[in-house]
Parts: structure tokens; sequence; C-alpha cells
């Protein structure tokens, strides 16, 4: 009993890395490009909620309303006035700028914040749970599994039903293509790093409600996020739920060893998944 | 009579290696004319130099942006803490041997990470070293989380005094960098330097016609690895003590690092000295300040990115068209009337 405890627990955790994924996989399969700065832009969402819930006394969740547009607007904004003009000097420029990006959130965080751990508080619902047979499975966690199962969805949804996701599909498949047929890049890339600070915003607060956060705390996001992608396979929504849940089961195994352990399990699984499928569980998008 | 000659020298570079040979004998003459503090930040220029030049060697001219270097920094010093400490080895010897052994771990590890491309393989050489920190932290003989320290008997196996102390280790970084500069500009001037400057100029035409893009790129995997352990030895002889945070730290031995070369111009050697001065000028200036350096270092290394992309040098060599370390060839034709004989 104590294993599949530790396999459910660790397959919730592995929607909350889904969550971190999918910015990062929306921003590689449409532009091409990785953008390093993503774990800190997830704790940046943090810390936006922390200031609007200090300034409206609203609980973090209900702090997305305002989280969430904040986040869009700053990804269109990097995406239009920084990244665009990135994209065509090959693999260094997206690369290096977002780098520095990184590390002026980072430290702009450090100069205003101070180093201080931080945790959002949500209340009641944190630490109640539910009974299945012996099995007891936190309500939060479920919420947020639950919460990873309807982004993935309307991403689906958003990509093949909408006319927006079909310009989408089509600037990944052949850029030049699509700007012949009439599609604006430019402002669709902007489009599609604000959709993607969306489901960061959501990931960011979601998750900082149970683990504690600080200005140096995203590089971690960053590589589980990046762990969790190259695990499902580049450019596989779905694969990248498997891979996070991977992910979050190797870091369970990991921590009912010993809780040191918790970290490096999931590296250790990740590098393995590399050494034996370089390409990934589920591999779609070419590079 | 004259006729077609390569050259690789330049006037500027002739010039300049007497220049450079003059500040290196002021340099290494230090200890009779400067303080400790000057030693200190001499020291601290040279090894940052150092992996500046690795860095670019490694991502400038193979194409292998790594974000990872720090896993052989801090390698190299816990093998160097290992030998010393629990092996008790002399101090030397242990030097000599942190370099070959990151080189050795840098092989498995160019296994795993080689199969990723670009950006991939930068955060993958990021995990990597991260696996080197938490394992660190889990090693009972090495400190775990907090490490491990030198103690005074390994420190006056160096010298008895602090003043000979200081003296000695400001010599060998300054011996190191300039042996880690010059296995960077010969193996740059060499055949493999030729393939390297063909790589980083096109990795899809330099492959075909004839390099061997793996193993170029494969070779400086493991030089630059083993390279930057030795540095990562002699940093923590300096600091005395090492822990997986500082050890396997991003920001202090690979961030910055990237900044400097950036900022000073990639894909050249004398980049990454400009921007080494560019980022020790700003912290001394910006020391008051906290984090701001690190802040205004990011933003110009993204606004060189975006509007100059050769950086400072880049910028300088292509408007006035010198080069202080040649590695390129030259072709200086004859006089027009002499080709009009033949």
């Amino acid at each position: 009993m104590d294993w599949l405890n530790t396999f459910i627990q660790g397959s919730l955790l592995g929607g909350i890395y889904a969550l971190f994924a999918i910015g990062l996989s929306l921003s590689f399969g449409i532009m091409r490009l990785v953008n390093i700065a993503h774990g800190d832009l997830i704790v940046l969402s943090a810390y936006v909620a922390m200031v609007v819930g200090q300034g409206t006394g609203l609980d973090p969740i209900s702090c997305l309303i305002i989280v969430v547009p904040v986040m869009f607007a700053l990804g269109y904004a990097l995406q239009r006035g920084l990244l665009n003009q990135t994209l065509t000097g090959g693999l260094l420029p997206p690369l290096l700028v977002t780098f520095g990006i990184s590390i002026i959130i980072q430290n702009g965080l450090l100069q205003g914040f101070g180093a201080y751990t931080q945790r959002l508080q949500q209340g009641a619902i944190e630490t109640a749970s539910l009974q299945f047979g012996g099995i007891s499975v936190g309500v939060y966690p479920l919420l947020v599994f639950g919460v990873a199962l309807l982004a993935l969805g309307s991403l689906q949804l958003l990509f093949y039903r909408t006319g927006l996701g079909r310009a989408f599909r089509a600037v990944s498949d052949d850029a030049d293509t699509a700007e012949l047929m009439g599609v604006d890049n430019r402002k669709l890339y902007a489009v599609a790093l604000g959709i993607a600070m969306i489901f960061t915003a959501i990931a960011g607060v979601l998750f900082a409600i149970r683990t504690n956060f600080d200005p140096a705390a995203g590089p971690i996001r960053l590589i589980l996020a990046f762990e969790a992608v190259i695990i499902g396979g580049l450019g596989s929504m779905w694969g990248t739920l498997i891979g996070g849940m991977i992910l979050g089961i190797a870091q369970s195994v990991g921590a009912a060893l010993s809780p040191t352990w918790q970290i490096l399990a999931g590296h250790i699984a990740f590098l393995i998944i590399l050494i034996v499928r370089p390409s990934g569980l589920f591999p779609r998008t070419r590079d | 009579m004259e006729t077609d000659r390569v050259e690789r020298g330049t006037w500027a570079s002739r010039i300049f290696a007497v220049a450079a040979v003059v500040m290196l004998a002021a340099l290494v003459a230090l200890p009779w004319w400067g303080d400790a503090g000057e030693m200190r930040l001499i020291a601290e220029m040279a090894y940052y130099l150092a992996l500046a030049q690795l860095w670019n060697l490694l991502a400038g001219y193979a194409g292998l942006v790594s974000v990872g270097q720090q896993a052989y920094v801090g390698l190299g010093g816990y093998a160097f803490f290992y030998l010393t400490r629990v092996l008790n080895i002399d101090v030397y010897i242990a030097l000599l041997l942190a370099g070959p052994f990151a080189g050795l771990v840098s092989i498995p590890v160019s296994f795993a990470v080689f199969r990723l491309r670009g950006a991939y393989f930068a955060i993958g050489t990021w995990v990597v070293s991260e696996v080197f920190a938490l394992s660190a932290g889990l090693i009972a003989v090495l400190g775990a989380g907090s490490g491990l320290s030198l103690t005074p008997a390994i420190m006056r196996e160096i010298a008895p005094d602090r003043a000979g102390r200081d003296t000695i280790l400001y010599l060998m970084t300054l011996a190191v960098a300039v042996v880690v500069f010059g296995i960077v500009y010969l193996l740059l001037r060499s055949r493999h330097g030729l393939a390297l400057t063909a790589i980083r100029d096109s990795e899809p035409a330099s492959a075909s016609l004839g390099v061997n893009t793996f193993r170029t790129k494969f070779i400086i995997y493991i030089v630059t690895a083993a390279c930057t352990g030795l540095v990562g030895g002699l940093i923590f002889l300096q600091k005395l003590r090492i822990s997986p945070e500082a050890g396997f730290s991003i920001n202090d031995w690979t961030v910055v690092v990237i900044f400097m070369v950036v900022i000073g111009g990639i894909g050249t050697i004398e980049g990454p000295f400009i921007g080494m001065l560019v980022f020790i000028v700003l912290r001394e200036l910006l020391a008051d300040y906290g984090a701001y350096y690190l802040i205004l270092m990011g933003a110009i290394a993204i606004v060189v990115m975006l509007k100059a992309p050769s950086g400072i040098w880049g910028w300088v060599s292509h408007r006035f068209n010198i080069e202080l370390f040649p590695v390129g060839r030259r072709l200086s034709l004859a006089p027009s009337e002499d080709l009009a004989k033949r």
C-alpha cells in the first residue's frame, strides 16, 4: 500500500510539473524559442500574486483574475519588444537574451523583496484530504492535477478548433510560408508568449501555495519544466503530462527512500530517459 | 623578388605582443610592488579570464553553448579538497590531478548531453551540474551539505607565513591563467583551430567540407572540462572552503562568465579580456549597491546581443581591422607590377 501511495502522490505532483512545462513547450513548439527565463517568470507570477493579495486582501487563487492578465501583457510585450528580434540570428541570441532576462528578474526580485522565503496562504483547502480505501489523497494536489488536465484540454481545443490555433500550427510547421499566406508572425508570436504566460501564471500561483519560493527559486522550476518536456517528447502536449508524472513519481520514490533524494531522483530519471530515448517518449515536433 | 605570402601576424599584433610581455612581467612582479588586496583582485581577474576563454572556446567556436561549466569548477574544487584533506596528497600534485579528473568525468557526461541540440544541450548541461551539486551534498566524506575546509597544516605546506602564501597563490593563479590562455590560443592556431573556426562560421558547411564536427566538439568539450577543473581547484584553494552551493554555483562560474564573453565579443580571443574588464569595473563601481551590477550586466548583454552581436571587440576589430592575437591567416600579395611580369 505504501508504494501505491507513493505512486499516486507522485502522479499528482506531476500535474504541477506539467503546468510548468506547458509554457516552455508552447514557446518552443510555435517559435522554437527556449525561454531560459521561464522559471523566473513562474516565480515572478507568485510575487505578483503576493503583492496583489497584500493590496486587495484576496486569496491567492482569486488573485489570478489580476495576475493572469498582467502576465499575459508581460509575455506579449516581452515577445513583441525583445524576443522577436532574436529569432533570426541562430541559436545564441534567444538563449542569451532570455538568460539575461532571467538574471534581471532574479536580481530585481532580490533587490525588491529581499532573499526571504515566501509562501502564499490559501487556507483550509491546503490541508484537506479525501480517503480512498486507506489511501489519503490531498484535495489540493487533486485540484492542481485537475487544473493541469483542464489546461491541456483547453489548449487542445485552441489548437485544433480555432482559427488562432490553425495559425499557430501553420507557423510552427513553416513560418515563412505562413507569412506568405498572410499570417503576421510577429504578432502571432507575441500572442503565443502571452498565452504561455497565462499558464505560467497559473502554475506559479498554484505551486506557491504548496511550496516556498524566493527570488532564486526560478532555475529549479525551469529545470523541472524542461525535464517534463524532454521526457514527454518535444511538441507533444499529453506527453508533457506523462513526462511531468514520471518526474513526480521518480521524486516521490526518491523522497520515500530519503528526503534528501527527492530532487536528485527526478534528475537521474531524466538522465536515464535521455540516454535510453533521446527524443522522449512521445516526440512530435522536430527542431 | 617579393612574392605572395600568407601572414599570420599584423603590425598591431606584433606591437601588442611586446606590450603584453611587458604587462605580464609587471604582473609577475606585483608581489614586490603591490599589496595583498591588489594581488587578490588580479588573481580573481586571472581566473575569470581563464574561465571566460574556456567558455568562449566551447560556445563561441565549437557551438557548444553550455550553461553547466560550473559542474567542472565544482568537480575540480572537490577533487582538490578530497585529495589534500582526505588522502593527504601534496597540494601541488592534487592541483595537477584536479584538471584530469574533471576531464575524465566529462567523457561519460558528454555521452548524455551530446544527444541534446542547441538550447536543450544548454539546459541538459545545467541538469548534470545540479546532479553533481546534489550528490556532493549527500556524500559524507565530502562534508555533505556543509562542505570541506582546508586545514592550517595544508596551508603551511604551501608557505609557512601568510605573506609567502599570498605571493605563491597569486603567482600560481597567474601561471594557470597564462597556461589556459596558451592552450586556447595554440589550439585555435592549430589544425583543430581551423576546424573550429569553420564550425563557428557554419557547422553544416564545415561538415560538408570534411571537418569531423562531432570529434572536434568532443575533444573541445573534454579539454575545456579539464582546464575548467584545474581553474576550479585553484579557485577553491584560494577560498580555503568549498560547499556544494559555492562549488557548483551557476551564477558565479557560468552566468557572469557568459556575460563577459558576450559583452566582450563571442568567438574572438580578445573579447573575453574586454568582457572581464567590463565586469570587474562594473562590480567595483557598484559594489555598494548589492546585486545591481548583475542586473546591469544582464541588460548590457541583452543590448549587445541584439545591437552588436559580435560584442565590443567585434565592433572595434571590424572598425579598425586589427587583431591582437591573430589566429587566422592573411594573404599578403606582392606588388602588382611583379604580378604583371609573371
